[in-house]
């Protein structure tokens, strides 16, 4: 059993970003603590500082594998990769926090400003009360004769413009980009000096006027540029003749109205002459003050990058090749709240690069998941050719950030998690292995008419505009109709079929099309509450659909539109892609379609009479969001998100878990106790919504004798019943003109009332029935048809087994009633041997309202494994979670972030990757290599056999490959 | 009578020992070979025989020299009766299916009490008249106290019937905390207590239950450690046959019982440790077997039908209830007995079998928890 394995998708709340131009790795921080470093692909790693402090800034160590971060309670922590067991893995080593004389204020000491010297030696911390001090490393022994105080720097500087004030909060430090002993040294109140650490004097000095913000010397050191608070950069020439220096040039990029500051510059040299200056924000304060920009400006090109979320920071890859004369650009990196963009400065018009990993899951909320293992190759690149397409504006620039190996075997199948959100989008990807990298993005819109203007784009500026704001990045939470959100995923991996089902009752079968195509979508609608009388719908109105003809691009093509009336959110969706039949259901019954002849077959009403809360709908006051809610929804969202969460790191989950543990008490002690009390009181039939479909399931087994088998539908609803109606579909010559019949067989009513949240059947073996077309494919045994079937019906409560077809209770657990715990999701999962390949056996993962994770044996229903997984507290990681076929699984561990872990020991994703050390070379003190000096030894270092286990986990992996390809051939 | 009688006169003997068996209101006597009794098989054989009652399934009882009513349902508890019968044995014999269990066990035969409890509650030495009104099948439980003879006084085991009544189950329950005894001294520990009663409901209306009753457990499973939301799910998951032990708030009420040294308190001592749990494991068997809710069918839209339990296999739940409770009725000796008049009979005063268990346990029983 091993725990999680890995965290998919972007940080929550990431608060600090790092770079190293040496390791070519990317670290970012979180407010909760965490540390995450991202290289190539599948290279990741994760720390976790045990203050749970938020991360103020990370800053590699040049030329080592050691960062130092910041946290917010001014504590500095030194991380380094070291190898372990053929891997490299990131420990934190030292931590410090800088003390200063007995009485002297909190400020004296708040570190503002790092600088790790080019020496590897030394640290300069730069604090608000203006001291500079330098810390050895790793010690982080303070040299105290090697302090820059305020006062030292003030006794060689004219006085006549300059006073202690002056010298009050180091906002910036920069070592001098060809001298080593030269540090520029930038006051918050615009004071910048140039100083000599050997000698410990001022070299230079700069007044500028405005409050400063920050600092970038040019490649050549022979100027350098400054950023302010009032939108403004300067530009300064260094020359050691002139004491005080003046302005080369002093611009206001976005003025001459109030500018808000620029807090970052960077200041890049080209081969032509032009330089790129890139900086963030300084947009004009009245008018475009909201906006979260990075501009880039290169000659006559202007562009300001408009982020959909704050930025946090940002960095430039260039070319950190000391002897190379010029920076010459390739990427700008920005870390925005939401998402990372990168954008290829190579290439023109300066396209958007698409990230392999850290995708934002939640750029549109995630309303629901589906996994499907083992993909078939086929479909799995016909997947990709349609997204594909879809990816033409992005750049054709490799990813940029290349750092590390990765050493993880490869894969051993095709996984797909399908995500639906909010915005009527399905998302796909390619969760095989550790980067969970988008390859399709399926949208549900177009069949719709929605109250969505399509000309309300923010990027409708014309070509003119000032300033030349482009939107970039996906993060976009803002649904403009609720109705469209996506609620169960089907996907027949055999065939391309998708069923999607929607919050507005609709049902949508799709097909894979490799071509674009315009055609009309069948529509039918589907009447739940039949005869029922005197009921009337509260809820949100049925969407509207579009009359003609639709053009849809390659991917998933709807061909079939089903509305079911009452238009309440759908429940339950199965497809039996087989006999072409899609069944749904909804809090007031079920029915079913057969999307071959576009017929419906039937309808169930499940509703109880006396249940009138049923017909409110979930959103009956809310009858359009319009844009003007827009704001208020950020609100509510915004404060969702700002509820302070912690998430797992480097240490084991264990140590994450208890960390977790400690807030959640923390948090309980600081809530008043109420007087909690629960009514005791058994279900009764009278309950409201029992009548909600919780689960339906396709089947062929013996429904109504021992002799003759049958397709057959089961559904299970809120209420503890499950109906089961014999299905007869006609033979395939004959598919399209007989219709297909659906009589009730059976009607079972568990007595604890308890909802009904899975059904199965096992066949003779006892084994569980094949999905469809899985025999076709030959991928599975056909199942015993001769020994007699049974029945597994799972409530939130017990699991029982029931004889086919003539219902006897045969065996039961009562789950609840032994352990107090209930149901949440239950799925079958196959568990590998790890030892031997041939053996293997079903067993049902069972994931309860605690967050245990239960595995418990079929057919004889014992306990085999209990083990926590989620905080039980963490409704919305219970309720998101998502089993696969293999004893893996996926929950969200924020809005932005699946965990994945792992119950099975055979099937494991996780990240293995190596980090190499570089030569240390302390005296002769060399920069960085080149980029493809450092790419050739990194390949020459995989390539040479490594002395441990790292080659062995690459055998076994191919074995796995192996064993599973034997697998598919049985 | 008469024939009896003289078959007793006849075989009286020196290695024979007299046997007087009731089944009804008729008597058989004959006798038995002392030092060769048989098996009990043979011996059930012969009781069949001489009541002419060779296909009927009866319960067999003795009344032992205390005078409690014991069963005698395999070779060593037969062998035992044989051997403590003196002069006479008494046999009590009973239909199987309107055998009266309850009326097996210690003090059935007599109500005598122990030169302790004489002492302490002499009050307790009068002899209730036992009213019989009816058959109990005849009347539909709606809550009962149960297992009492293997709690501490401390404690009550109360089981409210759910099914075939309307009534609500009306109560609720909070979180709070309590102080025990543990061996690191005295401790508070969260516990569940009932926080409030439905007027009119099933836990009201039986006045086993109260306001700032401790739960203790749910139907066999002890609720310490466990969530105010998790003893919620496990009560509802268990509301149509709800047992909960509870600690009462008011101590007063407890029926103090003869025998502090009796085994049944003894054994119950630690009931908030592990040792108890096989003990109310067998509660909940109990209480499965015999309200076991039934699912409901309906086939081809007809007639809603129970859903019968397939035919029994070697995991199935009440076959293992069963080996549960043949197992302990050997182990504490009280066995079916038959009729209520068998109270009157005489018996006398220790009671040999629980007499083994040790005495300072009853001790514990007093230290190890305090009732807020």
């Amino acid at each position: 059993m091993k725990d999680k394995t890995v965290e998919h998708g972007f940080p929550h709340q990431p608060s600090a970003l790092g770079y190293s131009p040496f390791l070519r790795l990317m670290a970012i921080g979180t407010r909760s603590g965490a540390i995450k470093l991202y290289g190539a692909p599948g290279v990741e790693f994760m720390g976790l500082h045990e203050e749970n402090n938020t991360v103020m800034q990370i800053h590699f160590i040049p030329d080592q594998c050691q960062l130092v971060a910041l946290l917010d309670d001014n504590s500095l922590h030194l991380w380094s990769l070291k190898q372990h067991g053929g891997a490299s893995e990131l420990r934190e080593e030292h931590r410090f926090t800088l003390k200063g004389p007995p009485g002297s204020p909190p400020s004296a000491t708040q570190v503002t400003a790092v600088l790790p010297h080019s020496s590897r030696e030394v640290l300069y911390l730069g604090t608000e009360s203006g001291n500079i001090f330098v810390v050895e490393l790793p010690s982080f022994r303070v040299l105290e004769d090697r302090t820059i105080t305020p006062e030292a720097v003030l006794q060689r500087i004219p006085e006549d413009n300059c006073n202690r004030r002056s010298c009050e909060l180091v906002e910036a430090l920069r070592e001098h980009p060809k001298n080593p002993d030269q540090i520029l040294i930038g006051y918050s109140r615009a004071l910048i000096v140039l100083w000599d650490l050997q000698n410990n004097k001022a070299i230079q000095h700069f007044l500028g006027s405005q409050q400063l913000e920050n600092l970038y010397w040019q490649r050549d050191g022979s100027k350098f540029i400054s950023c302010h608070y009032d939108g403004s950069y300067t530009q300064w020439p260094v020359s050691s003749d002139s004491r005080q220096a003046e302005p080369l040039e002093n611009t206001v990029p976005y003025g001459p109205f109030p500018c808000k500051a620029i807090s970052k510059i960077y200041w890049q040299t080209t081969k032509n002459g032009l330089p790129y200056i890139i900086f963030q924000g300084g947009m004009p304060r009245a008018s475009y003050g909201d906006r979260h920009s990075i501009s880039v400006i290169h000659g006559s090109q202007q562009t300001a990058f408009d982020f959909t979320s704050r930025v946090i920071d940002f960095f430039i890859i260039f070319s950190s090749d000391p002897a190379a004369e010029f920076d010459d650009p390739s990427a700008l990196v920005v870390l925005a709240e939401e998402e990372l963009v990168v954008i290829d400065l190579k290439s023109a018009g300066w396209p958007a690069v698409h990230p392999p990993y850290l995708a934002s899951l939640h750029c549109s909320a995630i309303t629901c998941s589906h996994h499907v293992s083992n993909i078939p190759l086929k479909l799995w690149e016909r997947i990709i050719s349609a997204g594909s397409k879809q990816n033409i504006h992005y750049s054709s620039m490799p990813w940029p950030i290349d750092g590390g190996t990765n050493i993880a075997p490869d894969p051993p199948q095709r996984d797909l998690l399908l995500t639906g959100h909010e915005d009527g989008t399905v998302r796909f990807w390619d969760a095989s292995g550790v980067c969970l990298h988008l390859l399709y993005k399926l949208s549900t819109v177009r069949v719709f008419l929605t109250d969505a203007d399509p000309n309300d784009n923010m990027n409708t500026l014309g070509e003119d505009e000032w300033p030349p704001l482009r939107k970039v990045g996906t993060f976009d939470p803002y649904s403009d109709d609720p109705r469209l959100g996506i609620q169960k995923i089907y996907l027949c991996k055999y065939s391309g079929y998708l069923a999607v089902a929607g919050t507005a009752g609709q049902v949508l079968v799709m097909e894979l099309n490799d071509e674009d195509a315009e055609h009309v979508v069948d529509h039918a609608e589907a009447d739940l509450l039949q005869d029922q009388e005197g009921y009337r719908w509260k809820g949100h109105e049925k969407l509207k659909t579009r009359d003609g003809p639709v053009r849809f691009e390659a991917g998933f093509q709807p061909f079939v539109l089903v509305q079911c009336q009452p238009p309440a959110v759908v429940t339950s969706l199965a497809l039996h892609s087989e006999w072409r039949l899609v069944a749904f259901g909804t809090s007031h019954g079920f029915g079913l379609f057969d999307h071959q002849q576009k017929r419906l077959v039937f309808v169930k009403c499940t509703l109880h009479p006396s249940d009138q809360l049923a017909l409110e709908g979930p959103l009956s006051r809310v009858k359009s969001l319009k844009k003007s809610l827009r704001q208020s929804f950020r609100r509510i969202r915004r404060s969702r998100v700002s509820s302070r969460k912690r998430r797992g790191g480097g240490g084991t989950a264990s140590e994450v878990q208890e960390a977790n543990a400690k807030f959640d008490q923390d948090a309980l002690q600081e809530m008043e106790l109420a007087p909690v009390q629960r009514k005791i009181e058994a279900r009764s039939a009278e309950d409201s919504f029992t009548g909600f479909v919780r689960t339906l399931y396709f089947a062929d087994t013996f429904l109504r004798d021992s002799s003759r088998h049958c397709p057959s539908l089961w559904a299970g609803t809120n209420g503890g019943t499950v109906y089961a109606f014999c299905l007869r579909v006609p033979p395939a010559e004959r598919r399209m003109d007989e219709p297909v019949r659906a009589e009730q067989a059976k009607e079972i009513q568990l007595m604890h009332r308890a909802p009904v949240v899975g059904i199965l059947v096992l066949d003779g073996r006892s084994t569980p029935l094949p999905e469809p077309l899985e025999v076709a494919h030959d991928l599975s045994k056909s199942p015993d048809m001769q020994g007699s079937h049974q029945l597994l019906v799972v409530s939130e409560e017990q699991f029982k087994v029931f004889t086919l077809p003539k219902v006897s209770s045969k065996l039961k657990l009562k789950l609840t009633a032994l352990e107090g715990c209930r149901v949440r999701k239950v799925t079958v999962a196959n568990f590998g041997s790890c030892k031997t390949d041939d053996y293997s056996e079903n067993d049902l993962a069972v994931l309860t309202n605690l967050g245990d994770i239960q595995i418990i044996s079929l057919p004889f229903l014992k306990l085999q494994i209990r083990y926590p997984c989620i905080r039980k507290e963490d409704v919305s990681g219970i309720a998101s979670c998502v089993f696969t076929k293999y004893g893996q699984g996926f929950y969200l561990i924020s809005p932005s972030e699946f965990e994945r872990f792992s119950l099975s020991t055979k099937w494991l994703v996780e990240p293995r990757c190596i980090v190499d050390m570089p030569e240390v070379t302390s005296n002769n003190h060399v920069h960085n290599k080149s980029g493809t000096e450092n790419a050739a030894r990194r390949s020459r270092e995989s390539g040479k056999s490594p002395d441990d286990c790292g080659e062995d986990e690459r055998k076994s992996g191919r074995l796995m490959e192996h064993a599973l390809l034997n697998d598919e051939s049985e | 009578m008469n024939r009896a009688q003289r078959g007793a006169a006849g075989s009286r003997g020196l290695g024979t020992m007299e046997v007087k068996s009731k089944f009804g209101a008729e008597f058989r006597r004959f006798s038995l070979e002392r030092s060769k009794p048989g098996k009990f098989e043979e011996f059930y054989g012969l009781l069949q025989h001489v009541h002419k009652i060779p296909n009927v399934d009866v319960l067999v009882g003795y009344t032992d020299i205390h005078g409690d009513l014991l069963p005698i349902n395999n070779d060593d508890n037969y062998h035992k009766a044989v051997s403590t019968a003196n002069p006479l044995l008494r046999i009590f014999i009973q239909r199987k299916e309107d055998a009266d269990y309850s009326a097996f066990g210690t003090d059935t035969m007599t109500r005598k009490k122990n030169v302790l409890s004489n002492v302490l509650r002499p009050d307790n030495h009068k002899k209730k008249p036992h009213i019989v009104i009816s058959m109990p099948q005849d009347f539909r439980p709606v809550s009962s106290i149960i297992d009492v003879d293997i709690l501490p006084e401390t404690h009550r085991r109360v089981r409210l019937y759910k099914y075939g009544t309307d009534k609500p189950l009306g109560f609720y329950i909070r979180d709070g905390s309590s102080v025990r005894v543990t061996p690191h001294g005295l401790e508070k520990v969260p516990g569940i207590f009932i926080s409030r009663l439905v007027p009119g409901g099933l836990a009201q209306s039986t006045g086993l239950l109260a306001v700032n009753d401790e739960v203790l457990e749910v139907n066999g499973i002890e609720v310490s450690g466990k969530s105010l939301d998790q003893v919620t799910d496990m009560m509802i998951a268990n509301s149509r046959n709800l047992i909960i032990t509870v600690r009462p708030a008011n101590q007063r009420n407890n029926v103090v019982r003869n025998s502090r040294t009796s085994g049944s308190s003894g054994q119950s001592t630690e009931s908030s440790l592990p040792s108890s749990t096989p003990n109310l494991l067998g509660g909940v068997l109990q209480g499965e077997e015999e309200s076991d809710e039934e699912d409901i069918i309906i086939e081809d839209s007809g007639e809603p039908q129970q859903i019968p339990k397939a035919a029994p296999t070697s995991e199935s739940i009440e076959s293992l209830s069963q080996i549960e409770l043949l197992h302990e009725s050997t182990q504490n000796g009280f066995l079916p007995s038959s009729e209520v008049n068998l109270n009157h009979s005489a018996g006398s005063i220790s009671m040999e079998y629980e007499v083994p268990e040790p005495g300072p346990k009853s001790l514990e029983e007093d230290g190890t928890i305090i009732t807020l």
